[in-house]
Order: structure tokens, then C-alpha cells, then sequence
């Protein structure tokens, strides 16, 4: 590794509240995206004439359809509140990553166009005409912001930054000015089936690699089927599990689950994703496009069940919204949500997550484990973003928290929390989500991480703690990269079902 | 009629309307936007009896400001309660005969105008104070906390030192709702409380003064966590759907 071109925040007992330094991360900006993906998505790649009438008309379009755009846009009182609770401010202390400065990028813009005061006394509301150099900041904040929701928690009318980021984003896109990393994403998924951009071949030749490996391993005949129709359940799963490291360890972990519990199941070449960055660009239409492929696979085969793997995104994408999009779940009395109820198990929630799938068989004494051969391990857990703010697990709300946990207890005996202040619902975001985990953006996921790493470093050094483990695609990849920056060892992070796969016992 | 009374009537009436009409027509935009995706901040209840306690708690505690910052809490609560009660105490202005709790809180309503200048004055002086504040601060923000401030001073200069003529007031009060006007006393710091009220009333409807209705139509706050039981689609997706199905 190249040494890092800025300086590395030293790690604290305590994150500490930064001053402001103003224009700290003004220089980060992301890769832009070229023509190509950019057609493909239905999008300019460079400003037209009238961006300005586009950007305009764009915003009056977002605020007629998403409430939340429009309250969070008059709501705020400036109280502060926000302040100090998004990770790219404490880490990088510039200003504009401060959620309420971060929204105030596209409020100002808001007053100016569309309200009265704004009209008659800009500078008495903080109104700004829209310039290129308002986009110019649009670009480099929204994509400095991973949609965490930290801060609408401490909101008081829950103000959501991420909601602002991905309407700023989804401006962005409409006048050219997309990010190559998520741009290009978009397009790999839909023309391929994952974000990853690997073809159907390569997937079925992994698998089978990997099932040959579990069984040297193991000696057991551990299956990963592909495209089974008929199978019972359809397991989707970000495509890092197929073949990145400490990913595919997962993956094992969930295969031998499914073998242990005697399923049947079987993965999808076509809904080879559960990542969705249609979430990530606030695009509706473009979330669902791509939510569509895991209905249609779902479809195809014929399935009873869809399970979601270790991915915090896609589980928010799942859980909250492929009712909305795709009719997976319950409640809709229209044809085409009821097309796809009949098919499916009304035994179980739809979609069900790979953590409460197992759990379940942990509480109904099905799987057996082994505990000690986690012994090696002192194992604490993040929690992450998507699935501690914008989804659950289970019946009772905080099932996102304890259900992973009851996992890990359960297969592994040396288990220690983060501080309170630093996990559930206050959990600070890896540093590289929301369409960040791109190396151009390396400073800021590095800084981003600081207040997850000063967490990490108290149990670290006062409890001994050697594990990180998280059930997010993204989160892992961040922090392998990211670990070594702060003098961590990179295989200290892995996925929940890693530690489940070490310690279960197979016949 | 005097010209003073047919100012001070004329501003009442417009102000009245204006913040009437425009909080009404907020709230009709705010109600009219649909909502397409289910985006409570988790944990949230699953039931919509659950969302009223949440949101309860949030108007009458302020309980996420609670978790996030507990001198803003403070400051902020203070004010709240403070205004309140000194607003519920004011109905007496424009009753009779009162209420009989209006005439109970008559005393509380008289000290918390006290808790209501201090917390607005601690909010103000973290707009000083507080480099992050500061940078957020609008002029608007700092005019704003000062015409509460002067609004209450002004009231309080009533309530505890130079004493205005309530039976007056009332009068005129009552007056402006029946149609039967009667004048407006011309004692100076009356006329400067009542003209700033009428000025918070006008402008209210276009500040972030909204803030006080839009807590009521935040989608992280007043969505239940059902999204795998309930469909939730808004009509304009409704829509793609059938075009596209
Ligand atoms: C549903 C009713 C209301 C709720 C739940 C509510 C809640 C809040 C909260 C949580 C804050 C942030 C903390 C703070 O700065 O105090 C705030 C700020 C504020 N509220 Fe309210 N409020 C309500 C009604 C009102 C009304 C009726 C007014 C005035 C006429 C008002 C005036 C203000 C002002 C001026 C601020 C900003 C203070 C500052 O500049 O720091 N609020 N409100
Ligand atoms: S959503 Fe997260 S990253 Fe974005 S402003 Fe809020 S706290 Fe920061
Ligand atoms: S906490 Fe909410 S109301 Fe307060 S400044 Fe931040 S976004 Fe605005």
C-alpha cells in the first residue's frame, strides 16, 4: 500500500467535536461519470445549456413527489442539534459535513426558487442564487454524505440528511453530473446481474470451486445450487459474497445453515445482487428496475421464500421497501402484488433476513455448534447503518440489534459490545457507504471511519476484542481497507455467518 | 374610531388571516405530497398507536433533541413550556366569561414567561457561542429569537411593571371578534407587544416556524414500521406501475 497522501487522524479515547475548519474537504470530489453509463441510465453527461431551468425544474418535481423532501425543507430551526453527529464532520471538521450544512446546500437553493421570503430577502434567510458553483458543492457534499441517518435520529422533527443527499444526487444526474463509481454500478447490474459485473459462468464455476472447498474442508457435501427451480427458498445475496474476502466466508456460513436445517434452496444467476445503488442515487425508478430482478427470479423459479444475505443496504432496500416495488411481502390487493403472494409462504415473513433465518433455527435447537472453535476470537459487532436506521429484524422493534447478537453468543463464547453511545441506533456509519467505497474517495472514507475506530480501538485495547463482525457487504470491504490506515490487521473484520460457519457441526 | 384603533384593528384582522390561511395551505401542501416509501428511523412502533406515543413524546418531550443535545434540550424546553403556558394564560383575553383552568394556570402562565425569555436568550447565546452554530445561523434565525425575546419583555413589562389597562385590552380584544370595536388603549409598550405578535403571526407561515406543523407530517417520525405487512405506494407510483406492468 502507498502511504496515504493526508493525514491520518490520530485515534482518541473519546471522538472529539472538532472545530470547524471551512473548506477542509472542498478538493474531495468524486470521479465523474463518462457517457456511456450515463446514457445508458437515461441521464445527460455534461451540463446542457439550461441546467439551470433543469435543476429548477427537477427540485419542483422532487418536492411535489416526496413528502419528506418537503417538510424536511422547511422544518429545520437551525437549533444545532446535528451538529456534531455525522461522522464526516468529526473526522474531517469541515463544516458543509455537517448535516444541517449539508441540507442547507440545497435549502438555500429552496428559499431563493421557492418561498416568498426567500424571493424578496435572500440574504435575510440564508437564500442563494444557483450557480455552477452551487452544483459544484452539491457534487462533492452529496457524495461526502453515506445516508447513515445518524443524524435524523437526533433530530427533533427527524430531518433526514440522506433524503437530501439523494435528491441532490438525483438532481446532480438530470443536468450530466453523475458518479462514475455508482453510475457504472448501475449499469453492471442491469446489463450483467451484479455489481460486480461477473457473468453467469464465472458465478456457477465459483460456486462449484467453493463447494469443493467446504468439502476438503469439512468432508461433507455442503451444496450451493444455482438456478434450481422449484427450490424452496431463493436466497439473494450481494455479489461481494461470491468472490470477495472475508465476503465468501459468509457465504459458506449461510450454506451450511441451509444444509444443517436440510433446505432446499437455491441461488439466482439472474438476481446474482442484493445491492441496490438505485437507493443510493434517490431514483425511484431506477431502485425499482433493478428490485424488479429479484421479483422475476422469484417468478422464474418458482420459489416459496426469498432470504436476504449480510448486506445493510439491500436489506433496507428489502425489508422497507420490495413491497412498494416489487409486491414481495404482504398487504397489497392489487394483481400484481397478489400475483406473487399466492406463490409465497405466508408461513414466514417475505422477505426474511439470513440472520433471523438462522437465529430461528438456533431457537428451535435445529442447529448444533461447537462453540470453542471460535475460541481464538474476542468478537464485538457493528451495527450497521441501513439495518440499525432504516430496517428490523423479527417482531419487535431493536430486533436489528439483539438478533445478530443472539447469533454470535450462540456460536461463539468471547462476545463484547462497543460503548453504548457508538452502536444500535447511534451506530457511526464504516465510513464507506452510500456510494462511497470507491478508492477517489479514499480521504474521505479513511476520516469518515475515525469515530467507528476511536469505538473500536477502546475494545481493542481494553478487552482484548481481535473480531470485528458485521452483516454488511459494504461495511466489510470498507473496513478491510480501512483498518490498516488506523494500524489494525485487515482480517480482523468478518461476516456474522463467518463465525456461525466456523462453529456449526455438520453430519 | 381612532386611527390607532383602526391600525391595530386592521393588522389584527390581516394577521390573523394570513397565519390561519397560510398555516392551512402549509399543511394542505405538507398532506398532499405523498410520501412513496415507508422511511421511519428505526426502531420505530409497528402499530399507528405506537406512532402517536412516539410522536407525543417528541412534541411534549422533545425526546430525540433529549438524546442529542441536552443544552439545546434545556434551553429549547424551557421556551416551549414556558410559551405555552403563557399562551394558554393569554386565552383569558379572549373569553368571558374564562374558562375556569384558564383562570387556574393564571399564575403559572405569569412566572413561565420568566422560563421562556431565559430559554430563548440560552438558545440565542449558543448562536454566539457555538462555532457551529454560528455557522449555521441565519440573520433571520437571530432576528427571529429576538422578537420572541422583545415579544416577551414586552409582556412581561405589563404583566410585572408598568401595568396596562387589562380591561381595555379585553375589550378591544373582544371586540375584534364580535364586530362591536371598541379602542385600542395607547400605552406604548402594549402597542409594541401587540404589534410584534402580529408580526410573528405574519411571518410564521413562511419561516421555520413550520417547524411546529411539520413534526406532524415527518415521514421518519409519523410512519409505523409495517413495511413487510402493509403495502405502502403512493399514487404516483401506482401509476408507473401500471403503465409499465
Ligand atoms: C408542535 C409544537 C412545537 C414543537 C413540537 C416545537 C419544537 C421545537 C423544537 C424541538 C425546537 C428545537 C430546539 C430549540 O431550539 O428550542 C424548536 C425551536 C424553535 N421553536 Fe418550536 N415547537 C413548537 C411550536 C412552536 C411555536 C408555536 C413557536 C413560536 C411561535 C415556536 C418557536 C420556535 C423557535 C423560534 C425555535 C428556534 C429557536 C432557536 O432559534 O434556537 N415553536 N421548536
Ligand atoms: S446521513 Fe449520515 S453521512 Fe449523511 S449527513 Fe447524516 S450523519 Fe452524515
Ligand atoms: S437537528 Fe434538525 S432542526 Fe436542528 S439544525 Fe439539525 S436538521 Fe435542523
Amino acid at each position: 500500500m502507498a502511504g496515504p497522501e493526508f493525514e491520518v487522524p490520530a485515534l482518541t479515547e473519546y471522538t472529539e467535536v472538532p472545530k470547524i475548519k471551512e473548506g477542509a474537504t472542498a478538493h474531495l470530489k468524486s470521479f465523474i461519470a463518462a457517457e456511456a453509463s450515463q446514457s445508458y441510465l437515461g441521464y445527460p453527461h455534461q451540463l446542457p445549456a439550461d441546467w439551470k431551468e433543469r435543476v429548477l425544474d427537477r427540485m419542483g418535481q422532487v418536492l411535489e413527489k416526496y413528502r419528506s423532501v418537503r417538510v424536511f425543507m422547511d422544518a429545520c430551526v437551525h437549533c444545532g442539534a446535528c451538529t456534531d453527529k455525522c461522522h464526516y464532520f468529526l473526522g474531517t471538521a469541515d463544516p458543509n459535513n455537517m448535516p444541517v450544512a449539508r441540507q442547507e446546500l440545497m435549502r438555500k437553493v429552496y428559499r431563493r426558487y421557492f418561498t416568498l421570503p426567500g424571493k424578496i430577502a435572500p440574504w435575510l434567510v440564508g437564500a442563494e442564487d444557483l450557480t455552477e458553483d452551487t452544483l459544484n458543492k452539491w457534487y462533492n457534499y452529496y457524495h461526502q454524505c453515506s445516508e447513515c441517518r445518524r443524524c435524523s435520529v437526533y433530530c427533533p422533527y427527524g430531518i433526514d440528511t440522506a433524503e437530501i443527499t439523494m435528491a441532490g444526487r438525483e438532481i446532480l444526474n438530470h443536468v450530466g453530473i453523475g458518479q462514475k463509481y455508482s453510475s457504472e454500478i448501475l449499469v453492471k447490474v442491469q446489463k450483467i446481474g451484479n455489481n460486480l459485473g461477473l457473468p453467469g459462468p464465472a458465478l456457477e464455476d465459483t460456486l462449484l470451486g467453493l463447494e469443493e472447498d467446504i468439502e476438503a474442508d469439512t468432508g461433507v457435501p455442503v451444496k450451493m445450487p444455482l438456478d434450481v427451480e422449484g427450490a424452496e427458498i431463493l436466497l439473494v445475496t450481494p455479489s461481494a459474497d461470491f468472490f470477495s474476502e472475508p465476503h465468501v466466508e459468509s457465504l459458506i456460513g449461510y450454506a451450511k445453515v441451509f444444509h444443517a436445517a436440510g433446505a432446499s434452496w437455491t441461488l439466482s444467476s439472474k438476481a446474482s445482487e442484493a445491492g441496490n445503488f438505485g437507493l443510493f442515487n434517490g431514483n425511484y425508478e431506477t431502485m425499482r428496475a433493478i428490485a424488479m430482478r429479484i421479483r422475476d427470479a422469484a417468478l422464474e423459479l418458482g420459489v416459496k421464500r426469498i432470504i436476504v444475505g449480510e448486506c445493510g443496504h439491500a436489506w433496507r432496500v428489502a425489508y422497507a421497501f420490495w413491497n412498494t416495488l416489487t409486491g414481495i411481502g404482504y398487504g397489497g390487493d392489487d394483481p400484481f402484488s397478489v400475483e406473487l403472494q399466492k406463490r409465497l409462504d405466508p408461513r414466514y415473513p417475505q422477505p426474511m433476513h439470513i440472520c433471523e433465518y438462522t437465529w430461528d433455527l438456533i431457537e428451535k435447537g435445529v442447529l448444533k455448534f461447537d462453540k470453542s472453535l471460535n475460541d481464538d476470537r474476542v468478537i464485538t459487532f457493528h451495527d450497521s447503518c441501513n439495518v440499525a436506521r432504516g430496517s428490523r429484524m423479527g417482531t419487535e422493534p431493536g430486533g436489528q440489534f439483539t438478533i445478530p447478537r443472539n447469533i454470535i453468543r450462540a456460536v461463539a463464547n468471547n462476545y463484547q459490545d462497543m460503548a453504548a453511545e457508538t452502536i444500535g441506533e447511534s451506530t457511526f456509519c464504516c465510513g464507506g457507504g452510500g456510494g462511497l467505497l470507491t478508492d477517489d474517495l479514499i480521504e474521505v472514507r479513511v476520516k469518515g471511519a475515525l469515530p467507528r475506530m476511536n469505538a473500536y480501538n477502546n475494545v481493542v485495547q481494553g478487552q482484548s476484542v481481535n473480531f470485528l463482525a458485521l452483516i454488511c457487504a459494504i461495511c466489510k470491504a470498507q473496513f478491510t481497507k480501512v483498518l490498516p490506515y488506523y494500524g489494525f490487521d485487515r482480517n480482523m473484520v468478518g461476516g456474522v455467518h463467518q463465525l456461525v460457519g466456523t462453529a456449526i457441526k455438520l453430519d | 374610531m381612532t386611527s390607532l384603533t383602526i391600525f391595530y384593528s386592521v393588522l389584527f384582522y390581516i394577521a390573523t388571516l394570513v397565519l390561519l390561511g397560510g398555516v392551512a395551505y402549509r399543511i394542505y401542501e405538507y398532506a398532499r405530497t405523498p410520501a412513496p416509501l415507508n422511511i421511519p428511523t428505526t426502531p420505530a412502533p409497528t402499530s399507528k398507536g405506537g406512532v402517536a406515543v412516539r410522536m407525543a413524546r417528541e412534541v411534549v418531550l422533545f425526546e430525540s433533541l433529549f438524546k442529542s443535545n441536552k443544552w439545546i434540550w434545556l434551553f429549547g424546553w424551557l421556551f416551549h413550556v414556558g410559551l405555552a403556558l403563557v399562551l394558554l394564560r393569554h386565552l383569558r383575553y379572549f373569553q368571558e366569561p374564562v374558562w375556569f383552568w384558564v383562570e387556574f394556570i393564571q399564575p403559572f402562565g405569569k412566572y413561565a414567561s420568566f422560563a421562556m425569555v431565559a430559554g430563548l436568550a440560552g438558545l440565542w447565546a449558543r448562536r454566539f457561542l457555538v462555532d457551529r452554530v454560528r455557522y449555521i445561523s441565519t440573520p433571520s434565525d437571530h432576528l427571529m429569537l429576538a422578537l420572541l425575546i422583545a415579544i416577551g419583555l414586552s409582556g412581561m413589562l405589563m404583566t410585572f411593571v408598568a401595568h396596562t389597562d387589562i380591561v381595555a385590552v379585553k375589550a378591544f380584544m373582544l371586540g375584534l371578534m364580535t364586530f362591536n370595536f371598541h379602542p385600542m388603549p395607547a400605552d406604548p409598550v402594549l402597542m409594541a407587544h401587540l404589534f410584534l405578535v402580529a408580526v410573528l403571526m405574519i411571518i410564521f407561515p413562511v419561516s421555520k416556524l413550520l417547524h411546529a406543523p411539520g413534526i406532524f407530517f415527518s415521514p421518519t417520525r409519523n410512519q409505523a414500521d409495517d413495511p413487510r405487512e402493509t403495502r405502502h405506494i403512493a399514487p404516483w407510483a401506482a401509476a408507473l406501475e401500471r403503465d409499465r406492468a
